[in-house]
């Protein structure tokens, strides 16, 4: 017997589609340069966030997102019932730190950059199956956590790769809650982990696009709905090279999204005046662009149906070198205007 | 690219991967190396002209040379610091990094990054992750240069 409230292969379909009250962005200043610079409520000129560290700053810029939330929907963190969290530090320490400070109930995610749709998926269940009153879903990201983690040191004299690119410096929270009023969380799609055999570190675009292709494709599918029924098609952290790639899948399959069809990565960074090369990337990166403007974007009514799809490039620092290929993975969520 | 799940994998691979290659731009060679070549040469001609210096002020060869090495790895550890070196190896990539200017970076570079997890565990321990290989492959040729001499001379 299917289950009750999955239709399809992968679709999970809200019956009592949680709300997304409030959200919080905290970016750093090349974040805050960009096209997308005012759609954010703080912004940090210090990378140190003034700590010690670049890993004590990435979790000060998700407790400082968190707390806007929480501020904007006028909650305490008692009245929270989980604590949805990831970034792209080892072991997640970002959000545990962040965790430990905030002190609600902690569930904590790695989907590498879909993390923030993988939360909104998993909180929108706690939800809609009666276990949550309100989440919080939050993640981080940090040009210099991450490619410490995953690349060279920020002060080595390197080229970067023309498909490579720029960590979005800043942290996203969502409070999804099971009743008030926002935009509501309808539909969630769990993509799989798909790997079409890219092996290059310095091109996620390419690695992600057919995992981001799957799971549109499956979406509609699961939903029998067409390309549109929705405003907004818009991935997570494709870039310029990956949209362009899922694009291309996307027409292969019959679907052609054409101006319906963006990326968070994209929108961003400006790539001619910010030397970001393929564009921006990150757990932030598409927690601040959807937490910010497309929000806002909805609330205005000049969006009225998105379908947000989380990317992530499952690998770790050393599996490329030991010749493994990368895996992507697309969550798509479906966030609707009420 | 349709994933046609009757067909073999690494088929599906082979098409993705010319696809891929097909949209993702490609580094302007000439202008690398051209900036290569200008960098990589002013590092030199700077050497050059350090080392006539040293030895007009009356040093042997040997230690002349040395001297050179000195000034230029400190050149390239203070830029470092001061957050420039990366800048410029941005245009000159290899012109910057294959002279001894890249190793200094790499090594302070990675101090600088290791600085906050201590001193012997982070500095002392990972100062030669990436300045390491060069220094292992060298000594590795230098030895083998080494046993050939040896035997043919």
């Amino acid at each position: 017997m299917p289950a009750a409230k999955k239709q399809g292969q992968q679709t999970l379909v809200f019956s009592n589609p949680p709300v997304i009250t409030a959200s919080g962005t905290v970016v750093g200043t090349k974040e805050a340069a960009g096209p997308l610079g005012k759609t954010f409520d703080r912004v940090v000129d210090d990378p140190y966030h003034g700590e010690k560290s670049w890993e004590r700053a990435e979790r000060r810029f998700l407790e400082d997102a968190v707390q806007i939330a929480l501020k904007k929907a006028n909650l305490s963190s008692r009245e929270i019932d989980f604590f949805l969290a990831g970034d792209l530090e080892n072991q997640t320490e970002a959000s545990a730190l962040a965790a430990r400070d905030l002190g609600i109930p902690y569930l904590g995610l790695y989907g590498a950059c879909a993390t923030i749709y993988e939360g909104i998926a998993l909180g929108a269940v706690l939800i809609d199956g009666g276990f949550a009153e309100r989440v919080v879903v939050a993640v981080s990201s940090h040009c210099c956590t991450a490619e410490k983690q995953f690349r060279y040191p920020t002060e080595q004299g390197v080229q970067r790769s023309l498909t490579q690119s720029w960590t979005v410096t800043g942290a996203g929270a969502v409070i999804l809650a099971a009743q008030g009023s926002g935009p509501v969380v309808t539909h969630a799609t769990i993509g799989k982990a798909i790997d079409m055999g890219q092996a290059d570190p310095n091109n996620f675009g390419a690695a992600m696009a057919p995992a981001a292709c799957d799971t549109i494709v499956r979406h509609l599918l699961d939903t029998g709905r067409g390309a549109t029924d929705y405003d907004l098609v818009v991935t997570g952290d494709l870039g310029l090279i990956g949209r362009d790639l899922a694009e291309g899948l996307l027409q292969d399959h019959g679907f052609d999204l054409a101006e319906r069809f963006t990326d968070c990565g994209v929108l961003i960074y400006d790539p001619q005046q910010q030397d970001t090369h393929a564009g921006g990337s990150g757990c932030a990166c598409s927690a601040v662009v959807t937490g910010g403007y497309l929000l806002q974007q909805i609330q205005a009514g000049k969006l009225k149906r998105i379908l947000g799809v989380g990317t992530g490039a499952l690998l770790n620092a050393d599996s490329p070198k030991q010749g493994e290929t990368i895996p992507g993975i697309g969550h798509a969520v479906v966030i609707e205007r009420r | 690219m349709r994933v046609d799940f009757t067909k073999p994998a690494g088929i599906q691979h082979k098409q993705y991967r010319n696809f891929v290659d097909r949209i993702s731009p490609k580094p302007n060679v000439l202008v690398n190396v051209v900036w290569a070549f200008l960098v990589g040469g002013s590092i030199a001609a700077i050497g050059q002209a350090l080392l006539t210096l040293f030895l007009m002020l009356g040093l042997p060869i040997l230690e002349a040379g040395a001297m050179v090495a000195v000034v230029l790895i400190f050149i390239a550890a203070f830029l470092t610091g001061l957050g420039v070196f990366d800048d410029i190896a941005r245009y000159a990539g290899a012109g910057a990094f294959v002279p001894i200017t890249g190793f200094a970076n790499a090594m302070v570079a990675q101090a600088m990054e290791a600085r906050t997890e201590g001193l012997v565990l982070g500095v002392g321990a990972r100062l030669f992750t990436i300045a390491g290989p060069v220094l292992v492959f060298g000594i590795v040729v230098a030895w083998l240069t080494g046993l050939i001499y040896f035997l043919f001379r």
